[in-house]
């Protein structure tokens, strides 16, 4: 098993000479840590030898990156147009009542992260939630908190 | 296994035709064929559970020789997931779970005996369909860029050669010049299926006209219009399509070199594109010298970053070169200059997937079907207030009524139509009196709205018009890169507006504002996303004026959806006064005693609506104030009765 730093190290040898590869190497990254701290989004830009304001720049203009901490779980609720006429909105109020976080927020004890997605493309089983890699359909408020109950 | 040319084809299509055959109800083969959908509808529904539970299965009763499992693609029947397919016989079982597998194979396999309280069961007259051709959903449609999702195992690049899978792109390489399969592509009259609706055939020649090298090919799989999923299912269902006509354009264009940029959201898609490319390169049909000629083409993924402008070409191309997804102003066209500068062709998935067959049939075939000016078919994603969700294919000059209707099985619970959203955040609404128009290109955007990408949304009489302009807006101005002034701006400020309104604090001057500002935004925005950010708002205060009226004068929502404009009501007839709903509620807001009466206190009901979902009886509703349902309401009085809905 390599260790993370290893595995960044891997990573930043295998992308550091190919020009236009800082998404890839900050989704990678992401993977590795969960998220982009200052340290890194500085370690990657002087590897790939780009000014770090312009790897913030892009970390921060796309969704998936995350400069915070997330949790162990990442429930991602749907924000599409199918989901919005079947009742999403709900599914959102529940869970952010439940979890005790706003959409973006983490919960103290690291074990769930709130966010929203643009569509998943799953209209067809509107509403739907995205936890971990799991599309779940077909929601109403109760079961989607007893989906995330069974999160350990 | 390098495949060389034709005669490695055939030999690979003989082999794995029969089973084909078989499905394509052609042939009877001895034993049973089970397709299963591991599409992400159904995959979520527990469809890989089902696969594994049929076979064990399987294996238990012996029928190992008999009966086949195949993994394919989407069926588009969204709704009824997961499915499976079972030939002979096209049996079409829908709903299927982990514990109905069992069954189906001791009774249909074992015995022969057909599983009857699977089959299809049409909702509104109850009638049974055990085969998918008779089935009203597939009946009205032609699947061309879907002809292989449900029928092939994506996973197998034999099954795709068996249904003449690179069949063209050899034909292309050795019989075929580079201006011969563009002059095939612009007799097709095939266009771009990502919205802007422009001529393939010219794209590619001016790709091909330009002079600078090295040249590439990108596929826009950036797939980010809410409520469309056509692209995520051919890349599920057939992602050698894709990569065959990307390979075909390259030659046509004189590129070596593609790039397909996905959604990251897209787990199921990018694990098929790589296992596709993978087999390609191993067979030879990606690489160095495909089919034995001088042509070299390879193909590599780049993974979005969750940005919904990206799908505007000039800022894919920024954000495939690893910077912020921001567009610029064209010209240059990326056909001049694109990715990493040098002269690029960008099509999307649906698109590159029409390219091998219409070099098959010929582009007088293509050409033959759809309309005037719109050719071919075109992929629908409907989803929304229909019963029968999912993703379909038919000729353009389809009328509306036609999908909604026949194929799309009407509005469930017997409510209502009310409009058809088209074209995503940058369309409009289209409202009953227009349900016979024809699909196409021009006359869609005839009546204010546009193809897009081909998202429907079907919306009934208890969806709110100004909401779901507010909606779409909010997604624009969410997804507003930043760039440009009109609109980063201007759809903030436009959707103030409409947060006003759908609270009741709207004024008259404000509707004039909305439509001066939207006029400006369209005329002066730098991409797409902004000229048509203001589409939905725009259209629906011309066919729904009155419900902006309603709002905004009477302070009142006619469908009961906007929050600040309803109230949630216990029902008295209904109630049985079990006291659940005072339990659910977070802010107390229910008073009353067990076995006697509740009712909510207008003050403290927060509107989460969780009391509605949580009553056995359905004894709470939502009433529009001021409304005719609320016609007993007075101001101070919590203990309001409203007459029932």
């Amino acid at each position: 098993m390599l260790s993370l730093d290893e595995k960044l190290e891997e990573l930043l040898t295998k992308y550091q000479d190919t020009p236009g590869a800082l998404i890839p190497v900050l989704q990678q990254a992401q993977e590795i840590y969960g998220y982009l701290s200052p340290e890194l989004i500085r370690i990657i830009s002087s590897r790939l030898r780009i000014p770090t304001s312009r790897t913030y720049g892009v970390a921060t203009f796309y969704s998936q990156f995350h400069l915070k901490p997330r949790g162990r779980h990442i429930i991602k609720v749907c924000q599409g147009t199918a989901c919005h006429v079947r009742g999403g909105s709900k599914l959102m109020e529940v869970l952010k009542n439940y979890l005790g976080a706003q959409p973006g927020e983490t919960t103290e004890d690291l074990k769930f992260t709130l966010e929203t997605v643009a569509c998943l493309g799953a209209c067809g089983l509107a509403p739907v939630v995205m936890i971990n890699d799991q599309t779940v359909g077909q929601l109403t408020p109760e079961k989607v908190l007893q989906k995330i109950t069974t999160c350990e | 296994m390098r495949i060389k040319g034709l005669q490695d084809l055939e030999l690979i299509k003989k082999k794995h035709l029969p089973n084909l055959n078989a499905r394509l109800g052609n042939n009877q083969t001895a034993g049973y064929q089970v397709l299963c959908c591991t599409g992400t509808g159904c995959s979520s529904g527990g469809s890989e559970k089902v696969i594994k539970t049929l076979n064990n299965q399987i294996k238990q009763h012996d029928l190992q020789n008999k009966v086949t499992v195949y993994k394919t693609g989407c069926f588009g029947f969204c709704k009824m997931g997961p499915i499976l397919l079972v030939h002979p016989g096209q049996i079409f079982y829908c709903l299927v779970h982990e514990k109905d597998a069992e069954e189906i194979v001791s009774e249909h396999f074992s015995k022969g005996n057909i599983v009857e309280r699977l089959l299809y069961k049409e909702p509104i007259e109850n009638k049974i369909y055990p085969q998918l051709k008779d089935i009203p959903f597939f009946q009205a449609q032609q699947r061309i860029a879907l002809r292989n999702c449900g029928l092939i195992d994506p996973e197998e690049i034999e099954e795709y050669i068996a249904n003449d899978g690179y069949f063209a792109l050899q034909n292309v390489l050795h019989n075929l010049t580079p201006p011969g399969v563009i002059e095939i592509m612009a007799q097709s009259g095939l266009r771009g299926r990502g919205g802007g609706g422009f001529p393939v055939g010219r794209k590619w020649s001016f790709t091909a006209q330009a002079e600078d090298s090295p040249k590439y090919v990108v596929c826009n799989a950036d797939e980010g219009d809410p409520g469309a999923f056509m692209d995520r299912s051919i890349l599920e269902g057939d992602p050698h399509s894709v990569l065959e006509a990307m390979t075909i354009a390259g030659y046509s264009t004189g590129a070596s070199q593609g790039v397909i940029y996905v959604r990251a959201e897209y787990p199921i898609a990018i694990k098929r594109l790589e296992l596709a490319i993978k087999q390609a390169h191993q067979m030879g049909l990606l690489g160095e010298n495909i089919f034995d000629s001088d042509f070299s083409f390879s193909i590599e993924l780049r993974l979005g970053a969750g940005a919904f402008v990206c799908g505007e070409e000039t800022a894919l191309l920024k954000s495939a070169m690893g910077q912020r997804g921001e567009p610029r102003p064209r010209p240059p066209f990326p056909a001049v200059c694109g990715f990493r500068n040098k002269p690029t062709l960008i099509n999307n998935v649906e698109t590159y997937a029409n390219v091998p067959i219409i070099l098959r049939k010929g582009a007088a075939w293509y050409a033959s079907l759809g309309t005037e000016k719109s050719k071919g078919t075109k992929v629908f994603s409907i989803a929304g207030k229909i019963n029968n969700t999912g993703l379909i294919e038919v000729p353009m000059g389809t009328t509306l009524r036609t999908i909604i209707y026949d194929i799309g099985g009407g509005i469930p619970g017997g409510k209502k139509f009310k409009a058809v959203q088209t074209g995503g955040p940058s369309g409009g609404v289209i409202p009953a009196q227009l349900l016979d128009t024809t699909i196409d290109y021009e006359s869609l955007s005839k009546i204010g709205s546009m193809m897009g990408s081909g998202g429907l949304i079907v919306m009934d009489e208890t969806d709110c018009m100004v909401d779901i302009a507010k909606f779409y807006l909010g997604f624009s101005q969410d997804e507003s890169c930043g760039k440009c002034t009109p609109c980063r701006v201007g759809t903030k400020r436009m959707l103030e507006i409409m947060e006003r309104i759908t609270q009741g604090k709207g004024e008259m001057a404000d509707l004039d504002e909305l439509e001066e500002l939207a006029r400006d935004i369209q005329e002066t925005s730098l991409c797409g996303l902004g000229q048509h950010a203001p589409n939905p708002v725009l259209s629906t205060l011309h066919y729904f004026r009155d419900e902006y009226l309603a709002h905004v004068q009477d302070k009142r929502c006619p469908a009961g959806v906007c929050q600040e404009l309803t109230d949630f009501v216990v029902n008295p007839e209904k109630c049985i006064a079990c006291g659940i709903c005072a339990k659910a509620c977070a802010t107390q807001a229910i008073i009353g005693e067990k076995k006697k009466n509740y009712y909510i206190d207008r003050q403290k009901c927060s509107k989460c609506g969780v009391c509605q979902t949580r009553c056995p009886k359905d004894a709470i509703f939502k009433a529009a104030m001021g409304g005719d349902n609320a016609s007993a309401y007075q101001p101070g009085n919590n203990h309001t009765t409203y007459p029932t809905p």
